[in-house]
């Protein structure tokens, strides 16, 4: 066998069995796929946020100001945060919904603080497209929930910022905070 | 391919010889555009678009790079550097005004060009590849002109980017992470504006490299006519140098005409003038639309607003408009009829009127504000246009009687055509 070891001998090609250039075969196919991937990786890997996008930025609000049936608009990684003191008749109003019937069944104490029930934090981006929808500043359109309203492609969210009508498949996402005092509060 | 009676490249100076043997490329140009290249005679004025569309591609690779020249690829400075073409850089403003009109001119005649397939049949076999290889240039314009359109970082291109990228946040599962991947944020910021330059500057190469491919799939059966009968003997055919070069050359007259009317004399008509604000990530604008060219798909995206089944109206909005041209990869196949041109179809011809003014009617309702009565009207356009690929196009090609078709090209153009005829009983 020595002698004819690495070339394929008529004997050898046509028989049964195990070749010796079989390993090598399967070692460099192997080797290259392997090294392909993780080649790829990297290529692939890079497109995700980078370190610097990913670190965690909190923001925090001064919401004293804000009236009951007023709303903010705060920036939390560069997109808009709606923070909403509702009123007890637009609470009342989220309450009386029967969640069952809804898109995305929450109730309105999911979605707020415990005792802080009025203040309804959540982001400003419609979970359509991601377009801001109207209903934070004074004056804007609300919706025929009493809302918000995306003016893009027609979502219509109701006072507890729950889908009720249009494309959206979800509520307005709410985001992590937490309240560092009756006036603060801290975002992210 | 060229027919047995095609003629040969013949370099007659003593360096093209020398050349031939070497690296035979003026062999290679002759029979593609030249004088070895033998085109149906009775073309009319539709087949000049794949040509236009050439040309509309050097326009945009021309300008496009001068302008990359200076153009900052950063949000701190991409409205700005904008700015500083439209103000500043030796005629900037023409160069820019030159891409962004060059774009919609570019998209007017690939429309027309595929509106001319639709019509004579030019998907059908023998020419399936270099429909299917049409449709993924088709998609790769949409994927440039998407991305060309956030680089001035206006209104318009952040929420652009953010409605488009949006969508790919629709598909389960996967959806979040693959959004966040794409943008390598949670919103579109630098590091989306910096890769949208990358791919947009890489993508019309592509481009180039699949229209190469498109040109050599057609020269395999060669051109298709308005008859749709395949040629049949040489009085059938011209060569392509010099009588269609000066056909094409005459609607590169009309077509600059055209273009420089746009360029010159109203450089924003099909542009919003909301994207001269400075992206606001903050604000949305009233009233988004993309630009006109994908308004009938935009259409079909906001006709879904109710829940089906257990699939999201997001989702479904999602599919159908990637449908909407993803159906056109299976067209050879959905039209089952042997007679390809339009013109003995009676039949399909009233159907392809129809969808004409059918996508003209999206096409309308998608640049339109999303409410009534544009939403319902969208929704029986979005219904009719699958009905149309899904149902009517293989239902007319079963049950139409075609017109008598020509014997010949020659037939058709003189009248009688006795060589062939002769040839064909011998």
């Amino acid at each position: 066998m020595a002698h004819d070891a690495g070339t394929d001998t008529p004997a050898a090609a046509s028989g049964e069995g195990v070749r010796r250039r079989d390993f090598i075969n399967i070692a460099a196919v192997s080797a290259a796929g392997v090294g392909g991937i993780a080649t790829l990786y990297p290529l692939i890997s890079q497109m995700a946020p980078s370190a610097d996008v990913l670190a965690e930025s909190s923001t925090e609000v001064d919401i004293s100001a804000i009236q009951p049936g007023q709303a903010i608009k705060a920036v939390f990684r560069k997109q808009p945060v709606f923070i909403r003191n509702l009123k007890p008749e637009e609470i009342k109003a989220a309450e009386e919904v029967d969640v069952t019937t809804l898109r995305d069944p929450q109730t309105l104490k999911e979605r707020t603080k415990a005792g802080k029930e009025n203040w309804l934090i959540t982001m400003g981006v419609c979970t359509h497209l991601g377009c801001v929808p109207l209903g934070s500043g004074e004056g804007e359109v609300k919706g025929e929930f009493g809302g918000y309203f995306c003016p893009c492609h027609g979502s219509v969210y109701d006072t507890a910022a729950r889908i009720r009508k249009g494309p959206a498949p979800k509520n307005l996402q709410v985001p992590d905070y937490e309240f560092t005092s009756d006036t603060v509060v801290k975002i992210g | 391919m060229s027919f047995p009676w095609a003629k040969e490249y013949k370099p007659s100076h003593p360096f093209m010889v020398w050349m031939d043997e070497k690296l035979p490329l003026p062999r290679l140009v002759y029979g593609a555009v030249g004088g070895g290249y033998e085109v149906p005679r009775n073309l009319n004025y539709m087949w000049n678009f794949g040509f236009l569309a050439g040309l509309c591609l050097v326009i945009q690779i021309v300008t496009g790079i001068v302008l990359a020249m200076h153009y900052g690829a950063n949000t701190q400075v991409a409205f700005d550097s904008t700015e500083h073409i439209m103000r500043d850089v030796n005629w900037g403003w023409m160069l820019r005004y030159g891409h962004a009109n060059g774009a919609s001119a570019f998209f007017v005649v690939v429309y027309a060009h595929i509106f001319r397939g639709f019509y004579y049949g030019s998907y059908k076999a023998p020419r399936e590849m270099i429909w299917l290889l049409g449709v993924v240039i088709f998609l790769l314009m949409m994927a440039t002109a998407f991305m060309g359109y956030v680089l001035p970082w206006g209104q318009m291109s952040f929420w652009g980017a953010q409605v488009i990228t949006g969508l790919f946040s629709a598909i389960p599962i996967v959806g979040d992470g693959l959004h966040t991947w794409l943008l390598g944020g949670f919103a579109p910021d630098n590091a989306a504006l910096n890769r949208f330059f990358s791919l947009h500057f890489l993508l019309p190469f592509v481009i180039l490299g699949v229209v190469i491919l498109h040109v050599w799939a057609l020269h395999i059966p060669g051109s298709s006519n308005p008859t749709g009968v395949e040629v049949k003997s040489e009085s059938d055919t011209v060569p392509f140098f010099p009588y269609f070069v000066a056909k094409d050359g005459w609607t590169i007259g009309l077509f600059m005409i055209a273009y420089s009317a746009f360029l010159f004399f109203m450089p924003n008509a099909l542009g919003h003038p909301d994207n001269y604000i400075p992206a606001n990530p903050m604000q949305t604008p009233a009233h988004i639309v993309p630009e006109w060219y994908f308004w009938p798909f935009y259409a079909i995206l906001r006709s879904f607003t109710q829940d089906f089944l257990i699939v999201p109206a997001k989702l479904m909005g999602v599919l159908a408009m990637f449908a909407s041209i993803l159906v056109w990869f299976f067209l050879p196949w959905l039209d089952k009829s042997p007679v390809r041109s339009a013109k003995f179809r009676p039949l399909y011809r009233r159907f392809f009127w129809v969808l004409l003014v059918d996508v003209l009617v999206l096409g309308y309702c998608g640049g339109s504000p999303a409410e009534e009565p544009y939403v319902i009207i969208a929704q029986i356009a979005s219904i009719y246009y699958f009905l149309h690929f899904f149902v009517i196009v293989p239902i007319v090609s079963s049950i139409e009687r075609p017109d008598p078709l020509p014997f010949s090209i020659t037939e058709a153009v003189l009248g009688s055509d006795e060589a062939a005829a002769l040839e064909a009983k011998a």
